[in-house]
C-alpha cells in the first residue's frame, strides 16, 4: 500500500518553479507558519515574505519569496503561488 | 542608353541590400516568436492557479469588495493601450490604436470621460503627434515584457481605481491589446479589467465545484491580497500576448517585404537585361550601318 503523498506545484509569475510529491510542506503565511500534511482540509492561505519548505523522500526543496503570494490545498494537491523569488540552490 | 542601364543596376543593388535587412529581421522575429510563446506557456500554471483561487474565494464570499463592486454609474474610464516600441511590424500597432479609437467613440457616446495609459513607444508617439493627453506611459520592454512592469502598471491602475471620482480617480479600466491567435493572425482585443469579472480559463467547459475552503486569515483579507495578484497577472498576460503577437506580425511583415524585394530585383533585372540588349542591338546596327555606308562608297569608286 502506498502512503498518501502531497502533490506539490510551486509556480512563479513567469515560470513553474517546482513540482513533485512531498510529505510535508511548511510555509509562512501572513499570520504565522503553517505545516501541511496529506489529508489536510481544503484551505487557501496568503503567504508573507519567507521560506517555503517542501520535504519528501530525500528530496527537500526550499524556495524563498519576498513579496509573498498564496497557497491552496485540496485533495492533497498543494499549489504554492509566489509573486517573486525562486528555489534556493 | 548606357545611363539607363546604370540606373537599373543601382536599383537592383539597393533592393538587394533592403532584402538582406528584411530577411535578417524576419529570421530574428521567427526565433523570437518561439521564445515569446514559451513565455506565455510558462506563465500559464500561475494564471491557472491565480484564477482558480480568485474564483473560489469569489464563490464563497458575498463580500462587497471595492474592486469587484460595480458602481451605479461609470463616469470615467481608463483605457490602457498596448502597442509595440518599434515599427516594421505591419499593422500591429495601427490595429490596436484603431480599436482604441472605436472604443473611445463608444465610451463617449455613453457619456464617459476617457483617460489613457500607454504601453509602447508607438502609442506614445501617436498621442504626442495628435497633441492628445495621456496619463502615463511605459516604454522600452514591449518585445520582452518583464513582470516588474506589470506590477507597476497594476499598482498604478489599482490606485487610480480606488481613488474617488471627485478626486480624479477612474471607475472602470479597460485593456486594449493584441491577442495571439496564431502565427498569421493576431486580433486586437478589448478586455475589461476593473471592476472585475472573474474569467475562467477558456478550456474549462463544465463548471467546477470548489471545495469548501478554509481561509487563512479571513475571507475578505484573502480577497484583499488575491485581487492585486490577479490584476497583475491579467496585465502581464496581456503584455506577453502582445509581445508574441508583435513578433509574429513583424515576421509576417518582413516576409512580405522580402518577397517584394525579390520581385523588384527580378523586374529590374529584366529591365536591365532589356536595356543592355537594346544597347548591343543599337551598336550592331550602327556598325552594320557604318560598314554598309563604307561598302557603298567602295562600290562607287
Amino acid at each position: 500500500m502506498s502512503e498518501k503523498q502531497l502533490q506539490v506545484n510551486i509556480v512563479a509569475a513567469d515560470h513553474e518553479v517546482w513540482s513533485g510529491d512531498a510529505k510535508l510542506v511548511v510555509a509562512k503565511t501572513i499570520v504565522g507558519e503553517i505545516g501541511l500534511m496529506p489529508g489536510h482540509e481544503p484551505m487557501l492561505a496568503i503567504l508573507g515574505a519567507g521560506e517555503i519548505k517542501v520535504s519528501g523522500d530525500g528530496n527537500d526543496v526550499k524556495a524563498t519569496t519576498e513579496l509573498g503570494g498564496f497557497l491552496s490545498i485540496e485533495n492533497d494537491q498543494v499549489t504554492v503561488v509566489m509573486r517573486d523569488g525562486g528555489l534556493d540552490s | 542608353m548606357g545611363a539607363q542601364l546604370r540606373v537599373y543596376r543601382q536599383r537592383i543593388s539597393s533592393a538587394k541590400t533592403t532584402k538582406k535587412i528584411t530577411r535578417a529581421m524576419e529570421l530574428i522575429s521567427a526565433s523570437r516568436i518561439a521564445k515569446a510563446q514559451q513565455r506565455v506557456a510558462a506563465s500559464t500554471p500561475y494564471t491557472k492557479a491565480v484564477t482558480r483561487a480568485v474564483s473560489a474565494v469569489a464563490t464563497y464570499s458575498d463580500e462587497d469588495h471595492p474592486l469587484t463592486t460595480q458602481p451605479e454609474q461609470i463616469r470615467k474610464t481608463a483605457v490602457v493601450i498596448f502597442t509595440s516600441d518599434r515599427g516594421l511590424a505591419g499593422a500591429f500597432s495601427t490595429n490596436v490604436l484603431k480599436e482604441a479609437e472605436q472604443l473611445r467613440t463608444l465610451l463617449e457616446q455613453e457619456g464617459k470621460e476617457v483617460e489613457y495609459y500607454l504601453v509602447g513607444r508607438k502609442a506614445v508617439n501617436y498621442f504626442k503627434f495628435r497633441k492628445r493627453e495621456f496619463k502615463k506611459e511605459w516604454i522600452g520592454s514591449t518585445d520582452l515584457p518583464e513582470f516588474e512592469t506589470a506590477q507597476e502598471l497594476a499598482s498604478t491602475l489599482t490606485e487610480a481605481f480606488l481613488t474617488d471620482y471627485e478626486e480624479g480617480g477612474v471607475e472602470e479600466i479597460i485593456l486594449v491589446g493584441n491577442h495571439f491567435v496564431s502565427m498569421i493572425s493576431q486580433d486586437p482585443r478589448t478586455t475589461r479589467l476593473l471592476p472585475l469579472e472573474v474569467v475562467e480559463a477558456e478550456d474549462e467547459s463544465e463548471a467546477e465545484l470548489y471545495p469548501l475552503y478554509e481561509f487563512e486569515p479571513e475571507v475578505d483579507q484573502v480577497l484583499d491580497a488575491l485581487l492585486p495578484v490577479y490584476i497583475e497577472n491579467r496585465i502581464f498576460n496581456v503584455m506577453l500576448q502582445s509581445a508574441a503577437s508583435e513578433h509574429a506580425a513583424r515576421q509576417k511583415a518582413m516576409k512580405s517585404a522580402t518577397d517584394n524585394a525579390d520581385k523588384l530585383i527580378q523586374d529590374f533585372t529584366r529591365l536591365a537585361n532589356q536595356a543592355r540588349q537594346a544597347e548591343i542591338t543599337q551598336q550592331i546596327s550602327e556598325i552594320v550601318g557604318g560598314a554598309d555606308a563604307l561598302g557603298n562608297t567602295d562600290q562607287d569608286n
